[in-house]
């Protein structure tokens, strides 16, 4: 345990000054995040404010360069970690855009990742069976249809189709912070009603959410017990679920207005 | 450790199969002359009819020029330089596997085939070839009860002297091309097969084929004939040892498929690629080639991931009406290996049907290339084919390279040729790995993904080798 007192009964996640950039564009420039077991945090910002690139930042995707701050999961040095030791530590990101793999058949390749998580968490694997019952429970919880377990991995893929696998995907990898990023995007009204029940259903006292969405929309379904607006590479307000009906009145200019220092620097 | 850096490290992994056998050999001195093929025939106490057949090979050979189209680079073979025979020395007469040389039973242990296990639990019949003689065969009387024969060719040419007449060149001739013209003079063994009329072989037939000894050149034969309406699925499988030294492989295998016949030939082949700089490793120039007769079938599947150099295009006469020829392949060049592999489809009878898939895969400074022929004849009414060539790229500094020919003499002939390139790309292994799955696991599950669609016509037990062997191979892909 970390001498900050994280991990049990404190901050599952704690993100301090963190910065960084891509080639030699500065995008996070200095953000502070904290957040508890259960907690469901909810990041909301215009276009180009950095919150991907956050969810990307957490997540260790290397196209990234952290250039300063800190990141603690539950007490843990998180940037240490690769992305896989990330992922067994209870870290999943639901990908705005999930990825083809072509040939792989989405429950091997789900097999696959849930066994080396176990693996690395030192618990038995599961063999094909065990798995395979496993899966259909899930994949009822987002209505997917069994014969998805035998497709290749997202490929040919309705929009709607690779979210709910992304949600099923954590359904069965049972993270303690899952990060949804733009989980709603593409998304029509029944597909996201879909989408948003899987959520709910996995909401837990020990598992934490962070929404990244552009939408207010995304919060009627999910509820959020604080919300974060960035702006600039930061969060420039924080505030609790009336904060997202403030944002559906005023938009996010006043964000940029609020500091001007960030307009300039292309939020 | 960066991407980049753990890239290059899971690529270069070692060969793993590279060991050397110390067990006495009969070997001949370096050359090659009619005195020396007169000495291997001799040493095999060969029919006449094989030693005519050699010397008329060798004397083409010597007319010939070694070819320099294939997309391939390499220094000049010196053919004087290179033993053309070289056997391990029988202690006495083999009559069951208890007396096979021990030290020889470990060599194919650590291969992963060990003989016993195969035979008892397997149910493959393995005929071993170690520097270019058969070693053991198994399973010989259950497979005799049947009137099959399968055995080495030196054993058929003494046993089975007229069906090796009748079929020996039938479909690859002595004169075909360089490689095969020197193989036909100096062969030193292979596997025969003979199916009889109506007979299905109830087991897989297998021969692991591995070059020991230094300087050798490996030249063997298979010949496999399924008579009229029978069935034979034959796997052959090839390691080498490391040396620095370039070693020559250059085999023939034919194959006779008569009137409803079927033959389904899968090869995976792993010999000693070179080292990462490009220093030693096989030379693989191989000639195979199947004729299909009336509704007959032959299908082709090769896993190659060896050889400094692979040179190879299983191929198909559909000489029958209805008959159908296959091709599906994954070659993988990783580090300095180059591979120029493909197929031939020639279709001469009516209603002849070809189906090719071909997956090339390139990492490393790997170059691979495709070169396929689909030739339709004039009297090839209705005939059809379907290619499909896919490659995908791991890293930057490899390169693929497809080279389809298509003749057509039939108006009425429907060819269709589809191909992809494409790379492992840095979001598909941050899938991976955001999901747990190590970069290794990650590359190795992609890879396995692209040569799905030939991986599942292997027979299931070579299938999990072959996936193991890309997975080994290489793993990752710079995007």
């Amino acid at each position: 345990m970390a001498a900050n007192g994280d991990g049990k009964g404190g901050a599952l996640l704690r993100v301090e000054g963190l910065c960084a950039k891509i080639d030699d564009n500065e995008i996070l420039k200095g953000v502070d995040l904290v957040i508890r077991p259960g907690e469901v945090h909810a990041i909301m910002g215009p276009n180009g404010s950095g919150k991907s690139t956050l969810a990307g930042v957490l997540a260790g995707r290397d196209t990234f360069d952290v250039t300063a701050g800190k990141v603690t999961f539950e007490g843990q040095d998180l940037l240490a970690l690769a992305p896989e030791a990330r992922a067994a530590a209870g870290l999943f990101l639901g990908f705005q855009y999930p990825v083809e793999i072509p040939g792989v058949g989405n429950l091997y390749f789900l097999r696959t990742a849930l066994n080396a998580v176990r693996r690395a968490r030192g618990e038995e694997e599961l063999d094909a069976m065990d798995f395979l019952a496993l899966a259909k429970e899930k994949m009822k919880l987002v209505e997917l249809d069994p014969a998805f377990g035998s497709r290749s991995v997202n490929e040919g893929f309705s929009g709607g189709e690779k979210k709910r696998n992304e949600v099923f995907q954590m359904a069965v990898l049972e993270p303690k912070l899952a990060i949804l990023d733009e989980i709603d995007s593409g998304l029509d009204i029944d597909a996201l009603r879909v989408v948003a029940a899987g959520v709910n259903a996995l909401r837990r006292a020990d598992r934490a959410l962070l929404l990244v969405t552009h939408y207010k929309r995304l919060l009627e379904y999910i509820a959020a017990d604080r919300i974060h607006v960035m702006a600039g590479g930061r969060i420039v307000r924080s505030g609790g679920p009336e904060l997202a009906d403030e944002l559906e009145r005023t938009g996010y200019a006043w964000s940029a207005e609020a500091r001007p220092e960030l307009a300039a620097a292309g939020a | 450790m960066s991407t980049a850096e753990q890239l290059k490290e899971l690529t270069e992994q070692k060969y793993r199969y590279g060991f050397v056998t110390d067990i006495e050999e009969d070997r001949i001195p370096k050359g090659l002359s009619e005195d020396v093929i007169r000495l291997i025939s001799a040493k095999k106490g060969e029919p006449e009819f094989m030693l005519e057949w050699r010397l008329k090979a060798y004397r083409h050979w010597l007319t010939l020029e070694e070819p320099g189209w294939a997309n391939v680079h390499h220094a000049r073979i010196d053919y004087q330089d290179i033993v053309y025979y070289a056997a391990p020395k029988p202690k006495k007469q083999l009559g069951s596997m208890d007396e096979v040389d021990p030290e020889l039973k470990r060599a194919f242990a650590k291969l992963g085939i060990p003989l016993e296990e195969q035979m008892r639990l397997a149910g493959v019949a393995v005929d071993a070839v170690f520097d270019s003689v058969s070693v053991a065969t198994t399973y010989k009387k259950k497979l005799g009860d049947l009137g099959i024969v399968f055995c080495s060719f030196s054993e058929a040419v003494k046993e089975h002297p007229a069906l090796v007449e009748k079929w020996l060149g039938s479909v690859v001739p002595h004169t075909d091309n360089y490689f095969a013209a020197l193989n036909s003079a100096v062969f030193s063994d292979g596997s025969f097969v003979y199916v009889p009329k109506g007979v299905r072989c109830p087991m897989e037939l297998s021969t692991y084929f591995r070059i020991n000894a230094k300087d050798t050149g490996q030249f063997e034969r298979t010949l496999i004939v399924a008579d009229e309406g029978a069935y034979v699925s034959y796997l052959e499988g090839c390691t080498a040892p490391m040396r620095d030294e370039n070693q020559l492989h250059a085999a023939v295998v034919e194959l006779v498929a008569l009137d409803g016949a079927q033959i389904k030939y899968s090869t995976v082949q792993n010999w000693y690629p070179g080292d990462a700089e490009g220093k030693g490793g096989i030379y693989n120039f191989v000639t195979k080639r199947g004729k299909a007769m009336r509704k007959a079938k032959i299908s082709w599947t090769q896993v190659e991931t060896g050889s400094a150099i692979t040179w190879k295009y299983p191929s198909c006469i559909l000489q029958g009406d209805d008959s159908v020829g296959e091709f599906y392949s994954v070659a993988l060049t990783n580090n300095r290996q180059q591979a120029d592999t493909g197929t031939k489809m020639i279709h001469v009878g009516k209603n002849t049907r070809s189906t090719i898939i071909s997956k090339g895969i390139s990492a490393g400074k790997g170059q691979n290339t495709y070169r396929g022929l689909v030739k339709i004849l004039k009297g090839a009414t209705g005939a059809r084919n379907y290619s499909q060539c896919d490659s995908l790229l791991i890293g930057d500094k490899c390169g693929a390279h497809t080279f389809p020919y298509i003749e057509v003499r039939n108006p009425t002939a429907q060819v269709a040729h589809e191909a992809t390139t494409s790379k492992i790309s840095e979001d598909q292994l941050f899938y991976c790995r955001q999901r747990g799955v190590s970069e290794e696991d990650a590359v190795s599950m992609i890879v396995n993904g692209f040569a799905k669609q030939v991986l599942k016509e292997l027979p299931m037990e070579f299938a999990v080798e072959a996936q193991k062997l890309l997975g080994m191979s290489l793993e990752g892909s710079v995007g």
